[in-house]
């Protein structure tokens, strides 16, 4: 017994010394001190040992006791002497426990497990496109049956999202969309005049972040904002099984969790994007001035004048749009979220990267369909 | 002589805002015993485990561990008695990036300068102790049972061969007979190490077959402290609800006859 040991008071490390066919151990075989003992390998006794006396040991420990035992096995079968009852029992429990009972086959590292892994990541990527798709489906079914019975639609929830999703996004998004105005006209200045064009700004301007940036950059940033908060949200729900909860009770979570969330994004992304168009002309107006000395009411009457109201109705249309495509992209991720907090994370940044992506395809899909429409 | 406690709690008061945990709680733990704290749900045991292992800090009162104090001692200290103990949390806690092996590697890679095969041997020999299948040691948290998250948890705690083991709730969740199998890995792992276990349980049977000594949280205090035969005599309502309960005399009669489910 050692009493009521002191923190400062060091033990002596282990010694191995070597007396004809007799190794003597003293001191704390500790783990500190094993790992000692295996760098120092090279000067180990070569001569073979009969007996390994471990009397002089002050102390010793699960390590100690699997340095006793490979040092037993390079000797062959050397005896152990002067073990106490304890130390015989604890080194007993590292042999047994020191060789896989049940070894599992390696794992191979081939060129056909490498093409094999490809082969499951593009399978596995298409099925997550498939489960997308019928996720989209679902939704789409279960609005279509709130359409029918408009009293189950979880009005408390959608209002409580749209607040979140939208009314809390106003600052930063209008503050974007404010910066995007003032670079675009002083960027813009900058080329037109060269060749004395400085009123063009103004169309330049309102094209710009009326038809593209507006949208597309608030879009982004909710992706990130509301997209993220989604997946996260119902993913932590996931895992602490309340969606299983929410089944046995006989609650649909695609109706009670996916729906208003949703429909909160569709109706406020709209209001974001034309926050952020009138904020973007705001900005691009008052640098216009600055830079330019193009006045307000010159501004005013060439924005009326020479902007089709096309350029406005185009950005309009995408919004909706890109909102299903957040809301379905965040839900769908937090319902696949399995049972570690590891995978949470990996399907919220994943939930990002995807909405964006598919977000900016999807413009770009829409600059083919209006050129095409000629609008 | 009597040997000095091992964990030494003196007028422990913990409040959580208005709530009072603990009022002036008192427990000695001594070397090499196995503690079960038992108590009501919100009685304070695990908020008492937190507490010695300096995961809380309470108001007032003195914690030693090892005759040191834990509340107010410097970096340095506070990092040797850590490595002098290990925990268990009720769900295994394990680190869910990390493989079980890993699990078990990180106090040594935290605490210890080793050669990483040492490191990986010696992990491999506590995994196997706790029972933990080969397979096991490359698989992650998630893809465990939670028995086998709990015997993971376990071979993290006593990674470093620590001299207390704390360990919160073991048994609670497992089937009986899972249950048992952990009392016993827990009875052979304290014999061969000379461990001393903090038990956190509502499990009587645990009670029963493994604990040393049993300290009863009632009242904002430790109520008693004594053998399962000194619980049986005690005069509290609560006390004797649990140890003279329809359970307790279950866990009591599995003692006696060999298979009390049998029984018709």
């Amino acid at each position: 017994m050692t009493g009521p040991a002191l923190l400062s008071a060091a033990p002596a490390a282990a010694h191995l010394t070597a007396t004809g066919d007799r190794l003597c151990l003293t001191g704390a075989l500790t783990i500190e001190a094993v790992a000692r003992l295996v760098r120092s390998d090279a000067t180990a006794p070569a001569p073979a040992a009969a007996v390994i006396d471990v009397a002089a040991l002050t102390a010793m420990d699960t390590a100690g006791a699997w340095w006793i035992v490979t040092l037993q096995d390079r000797h062959a079968g050397a005896t152990i002497a002067s073990a106490t009852v304890e130390q015989t029992q604890l080194i007993a429990t590292v042999r047994r426990t020191m060789t896989a009972t049940d070894p599992v086959p390696p794992v191979p590292h081939d060129i056909a497990a490498w093409l094999a892994g490809i082969g499951k990541r593009v399978v596995a990527g298409v099925r997550t496109a498939g489960a997308i798709v019928s996720f989209l489906g679902q939704v789409v079914a279960t609005c279509a049956g709130l359409c029918l019975h408009p009293r189950r639609l979880r009005l408390t929830a959608l209002v409580h999202h749209c607040d979140q999703v939208g009314m809390r996004a106003v600052p930063i998004v209008a503050l974007m969309a404010f910066l995007i105005g003032v670079v675009l006209a002083f960027q813009g200045s900058a080329q037109l005049r060269q060749f004395g064009a400085e009123v063009f700004v103004v169309d330049l301007i309102a094209i710009s972040v009326l038809r593209e940036l507006g949208i597309l950059l608030t879009a982004i940033i909710v992706a990130g904002r509301s997209g993220s908060a989604f997946t996260a949200a119902i993913g932590a729900m996931k895992m602490r099984e309340e969606i299983d909860a929410m089944r046995t009770l006989g609650l649909d979570p695609v109706a009670v969790l996916v729906v208003p969330r949703v429909l909160a994004l569709m109706l406020m992304l709209p209001a974001l994007g034309f926050i952020a168009d009138l904020s973007g002309l705001l900005g691009g107006a008052l640098m216009a001035w600055i830079d330019l000395g193009v006045s307000p009411a010159v501004f005013q009457s060439r924005l009326l004048s020479n902007t089709d109201v096309w350029h406005f109705a185009v950005g309009m249309i995408k919004a909706p749009v890109f909102a299903l495509i957040i809301g379905i992209i965040g839900c769908h991720m937090g319902l696949t979220v399995g049972g570690d907090a590891e995978s949470l994370g990996q399907h919220t940044s994943g939930s990002v990267v995807l909405s964006i992506f598919l977000v900016i395809v999807m413009d770009a899909l829409f600059s083919i369909f209006f050129a095409t429409v000629g609008v | 002589m009597t040997e000095a406690p091992i964990i030494r709690v003196r007028g422990l008061v913990t409040r959580f805002g208005t709530q009072t945990v603990h009022d002036g709680l008192d427990l000695d733990v001594r070397r090499g015993e196995i503690i079960g704290i038992v108590g009501g749900s919100g009685t304070g045991k695990s908020v008492l485990l937190h507490t010695i292992v300096g995961l809380l800090m309470p108001e007032a009162g003195t914690i030693e561990v090892f005759g040191e104090s834990v509340r107010d001692t410097d970096a340095a200290t506070t990092r040797a008695l850590r490595r002098r103990w290990g925990v268990m949390f009720q769900d295994g806690a394990l680190f869910s990036s990390l493989t079980v092996r890993q699990n078990v590697e990180a106090p040594m890679r935290e605490q210890l300068d080793l050669p990483a095969d040492l490191r990986e041997t010696l992990a491999a020999i506590k995994v196997r102790m706790v029972g933990l299948p080969e397979a096991a040691m490359t698989q992650y948290p998630a893809e465990l049972s939670g028995g086998m998250r709990k015997r993971a948890g376990f071979a993290r705690a006593i990674a470093l061969d620590p001299e207390i083991v704390f360990l919160d709730e073991p048994t609670a969740g497992l089937d009986p007979v899972g249950a048992a199998a952990f009392d016993a890995l827990i009875g052979q792992l304290q014999a061969a190490f000379g461990l001393t276990v903090f038990l956190v349980t509502h499990d009587l049977d645990s009670l029963n077959a493994i604990c040393d000594r049993i300290a009863v949280l009632a009242d904002h205090k430790v109520l008693a402290v004594g053998t399962m035969e000194e619980m049986l005599r005690i005069e509290h309502p609560w006390v004797q609800a649990y140890f003279h309960g329809p359970r307790a005399r279950a866990a009591d009669r599995g003692t006696r006859t060999a298979s009390p489910d049998m029984a018709h």
